[in-house]
């Protein structure tokens, strides 16, 4: 559904209302206050909420989600607001959820491998609290210091080390969700397997759209006994992509396989001073892990492998702290461009492994025909891509070009038979492509079990699936989403 | 919480947000990788109390896109600057520069410290920074103290209005005030001639600091040079905006370690052990620019160092004796985050034999001092104190130690009500204990 803008009438009974539940400290209404809600990690389109509220307890989130249903007013869940593709967007206006003081761990069972977290709970917390006892949460986005367990439910994040350990829907065992009627749902929990429908499995990934999720349970993962990390440094892209897909095709699954190429490198190593040859075309970092006895010698293969593929040199991380530095590069590499241009828009899409080398060609084409710089880091392994589109958001001509040159890399990827999100998300971003890469009995179905959930739309309105009918011709996108005309 | 209609919005100067270069603004992707790392957005889980709210809340303002209004003035006060987010920071955004362009165009409309009231504000700004000053206002404390009526005091801030009850409580067990000589001699073979800096209210509270600092400098063979009309180094008046204040006694610290024998040429280094003030005293250059004293100002910002980075650059001497203890090491921001000092102060305790360091959950997270924070936001900064007295009592550690007076104020006041057997120091009390033999005043310690 698309919604209009509130009364002022309305929303001063709503923040009244609100009061009452959560108190004068648990919300912000006020303009300067409520601006700073306006956007997360996407900044190109922008919209003001009419509240933010703050709940500390899952009752509480209830009687938000009774009061927004009875006053009709639009509500989504927001954690640290880290989302690239606008998926903490509050399109229409309407009450923002934070779960930020929904923070508590509750449960930690190491024998039987999980933990109960709030969902406002950062990813990183939870390793830091078991990681004394040799133990991770695998799940590692790149701004796993900041955000939620809750944001990586709604997005099935992924990360580095999701290659070989799997995403966050790999990682969820069941959850608590707040459901857009107000009433409180247990899906799964911490036994494994149960029987009955994956009913966790569809909400991981549906962007806050089925409702509000407020705890989850999830699986912790022994820290492998031993890693093994290499640095490939290579002439041309061309040849890293070559040589990741030989990597792979020799069977070898790495916990790890990323690419930087030569812009990112220069922005990392501004930061960070690691140490990266500054004239090399593209480097890997390749990771194994696991039991000590012949790790050695799959470092060796891959070795062998980077250098069948022209690779000048590989190195060793000698020591935990180089290898630490090493991984502080690749995750901080996207706050690092804001060094190469004042704005940035990160892209995020999936092609087969072995088309990466044609993409790549693509996307540099594209760039040089739009006169964008385009920098590229990505999860090599699986054929997920992030490139970099650097602009200054000052300027209205390249903010267009910018956009233009997104999409076309974006259909590229469906060309070549991918996808237009790896792990970001649809959000309000990527909104339109849906007609692109689903036909309209796909999306019919996916709609229909999102009215299973969330069934007069109050929920996340204008988030990852189109409203039938309006998104099917491209270039309309300008009039069925508010927040995007606001932003240009 | 909401504006009521009635609300007046603070004075607006056209001008505000207007003396930032704008493309310190424009370093800020948005990314929101700091939010973890902010110590007042993890109490309240609030944006606007976070580094990328409060860049762009000002942002906003400067654009005038939105009102400086009372509730946009208290998340930029709510600010610790612990420049934990610079640290956080991958696009390398200046925040210092961000917040600092807030307390100044504050400091001009508004008056310094607006959040404060007239008693306060005189106290802060007009006994703090004065040594002489805040030994005379301890005097009947350290009397009472002498005399084993310490808990009378402690008793009587019940009785007393808040701000004052908490800054009474910050009061710790006084120890005999040790006047430095304004020379001491190197202790075996001569490596270095250094000046002293004793801080403000750091030298009234913890003066035994200064004299283990000193010692620790003359073990290690360093003449010693503490010149006595030097005065507080200018970071309160900084932090407040005060830009004038804090270069009027920039320039003074410049002419007092001018005057020592060799003038500031010849000072090799210029220690603090105060990490809190050690930053603005390496920016001396900067404070000072367009000023008379820029270019003493630019050889004295050079000169400074920290306590443990000048001992870990000379390359420290290993002290004789055993101290047994188990301590834990907090992270001043002073250190960690704005000088990015965090192995040197571990390296040199590492020297000493029988003290094992056990980690501490969240030691670069801030304590809640920062600077005069626990005077103008009481409440966050006793919500971090009760936060890092919780993370250090669970280290079971017996003593705690951070290189910062401030921060050493505010844990201790803490672990009193926490976990009143921890004992609170500085690193170079536990070196002066190693190199001299003599326990740390407070500290129940077997040395051999």
């Amino acid at each position: 559904m698309t919604v209009a803008a509130i009364e002022p009438s309305v929303v001063e009974n709503l923040v009244r209302r609100l009061t009452g539940i959560v108190g004068p400290d648990g919300l912000i209404n006020s303009q300067a206050e409520l601006l700073v809600y306006e956007c997360d990690g996407y900044t190109l389109e922008k919209n003001r909420p009419d509240v933010v509220v703050f709940p500390t307890a899952t009752e509480q989130v209830v009687e938000i989600v009774k009061l927004c249903r009875e006053m009709r007013v639009p509500f989504l869940p927001r954690g640290s607001g880290t989302s690239l593709a606008g998926g903490c967007l509050p399109v229409g206006g309407g009450v923002i959820i934070s779960l930020a003081r929904m923070k508590r761990i509750l449960e930690i069972d190491l024998r039987n491998r999980f933990a109960l977290v709030e969902a406002g709970v950062i990813n990183m917390w939870l390793t830091n609290r078991i990681k004394s006892e040799g133990w991770h949460y695998a799940p590692d986005p790149s701004s796993q210091g900041a955000c939620t367990i809750g944001g990586n439910v709604a997005t099935n994040s992924g990360g580095p080390h999701t290659l070989k350990y799997g995403v966050t829907v790999n990682h969820v065992m069941g959850v608590e969700i707040v459901m857009p009627d107000g009433t409180v749902q247990t899906l799964g929990g911490p036994v494994e397997d149960g029987p009955g429908l994956d009913l966790t499995g569809v909400v991981v990934g549906s962007e806050g759209t089925f409702g509000v999720v407020t705890k989850a349970w999830v699986r912790l993962v022994r820290n492998p006994e031993s890693v093994r990390t290499l640095l490939g440094v290579f002439e041309s892209v061309d040849d890293a992509t070559a040589a990741i897909s030989a990597i792979i095709g020799a069977g070898i699954v790495p916990a790890a396989l990323e690419m930087l190429d030569s812009l990112i490198l220069k922005a990392v190593e501004e930061a960070f001073s690691f140490g990266f040859p500054l004239d090399a075309g593209a480097v890997l970092i390749m990771e194994v892990d696991g039991l000590d006895a012949g790790l050695g010698e799959e470092a060796a293969r891959i070795e062998k492998l980077a250098k069948a593929n022209r690779a000048r040199e590989v190195r060793r991380a000698n020591t935990e702290a180089e290898r630490l530095l090493l991984w502080k590069c690749r995750k901080q590499a996207f706050g690092a461009v804001g060094r190469l241009a004042p704005s940035y828009c990160t892209q995020d899409g999936v092609v087969p492994r072995t088309a990466l080398p044609e993409m790549l060609r693509s996307i540099t084409a594209i760039g040089d025909r739009h006169k964008i710089r385009i920098a590229n880091v990505f999860h090599a392994g699986d054929g997920n891509l992030h490139p970099i589109l650097l602009f200054d958001e000052r300027d209205p001509d390249q903010l267009r070009r910018v956009m233009e040159a997104s999409h076309e890399i974006l259909d590229e990827c469906l060309r070549l038979g991918g996808s237009v999100t790896g792990e970001h998300g649809i959000g309000v971003e990527k909104i339109d492509f849906m007609a692109k890469l689903f036909s309209p009995d796909d999306l019919a179905a996916m709609r229909r079990v999102r009215q299973a959930f969330n069934p007069d739309g109050l929920c996340s309105p204008d988030k990852m699936l189109p409203t039938a009918g309006a998104c099917a011709e491209a270039g309309r996108h300008k009039q069925v989403k508010p927040g995007r005309r606001a932003a240009l | 919480m909401s504006a009521p209609a009635t609300r007046q919005s603070l004075p607006i100067a056209s001008d505000l947000g207007k003396n930032i270069d704008y493309e310190l603004f424009m370093d800020c992707v948005h990314c929101g990788l700091c939010l973890g790392s902010c110590p007042t957005y993890v109490e309240t889980g609030n944006e606007n109390d976070s580094p990328r709210g409060r860049i762009y809340l000002w942002r906003a303002i400067a654009d005038g896109r939105a009102p400086f209004s009372p509730e946009a003035e208290k998340h930029m006060n709510g600010c610790l600057e612990c420049m934990a987010c610079e640290t956080a920071c991958p696009s390398g955004v200046q925040y210092r520069h961000v917040i600092h362009s807030f307390k100044n165009d504050q400091a001009r409309t508004r008056g310094p410290a607006p959040m404060l009231g007239w008693l306060q504000r005189a106290m802060l700004f007009g006994l703090t920074p004065h040594r002489g000053r805040m030994g005379w206002a301890l005097f009947p404390v350290k009397l009472m103290q002498r005399l084993g009526l310490g808990w009378a005091v402690r008793l009587s801030g019940y009785l007393m209005p808040g701000f004052l009850r908490r800054m009474q409580e910050i009061v710790p067990d006084l120890a005999p005030y040790h006047n430095l000589p304004e020379f001491l001699p190197a202790i075996g073979p001569k490596r270095a001639t250094v000046g002293l800096l004793l801080g403000c209210a750091a030298d009234a509270f913890h003066p035994q600091i200064n004299l283990a600092t000193a010692r620790v400098l003359q073990h290690n063979g360093c003449d010693v040079h503490t010149p006595r009309s030097q005065a507080c180094c200018g970071a309160l008046h900084k932090h407040a905006g005060l830009d004038d204040d804090a270069a009027r006694l920039a320039a003074g610290n410049c002419d007092s370690f001018a005057a020592v024998p060799g003038g500031l040429a010849g000072l090799d280094a210029i220690i603090s052990n105060a990490g809190g003030c050690s930053p603005v005293l390496k920016d001396y250059g900067h404070i000072l620019e367009g000023h008379d004293a820029a270019g003493p100002g630019a050889v004295f910002g050079g000169k400074v160092r920290d306590i443990h980075e000048f001992l870990a650059e000379l390359g420290p001497v290993k002290p004789r004796h055993k101290v047994s203890l188990k301590a834990t090491y907090h992270d001043a921001c002073g250190l960690a985050h704005a000088q990015k000092i965090r192995s040197a102060p571990r390296q040199v305790l590492a020297m000493v034999d029988g003290l094992s360091l056990v980690p501490l959950a969240e030691n670069e997270h801030c304590c809640g001092a920062a600077g005069s924070y626990n005077i103008t936001q009481p409440e966050m900064s006793a919500a971090l104190g009760q936060r890092k007295s919780g993370n250090i009592a669970a280290t079971g550690a017996s003593a705690a130690l951070t290189g910062n007076v401030g921060c050493l104020l505010q844990i201790d006041r803490h672990m009193r009500d926490r976990s009143p057997r921890v004992w609170v120091g500085h690193p170079v009390q536990i070196l002066d204990a190693a190199y001299t033999g003599e326990k740390p005043f407070g500290l129940n310690v077997a040395i051999s």
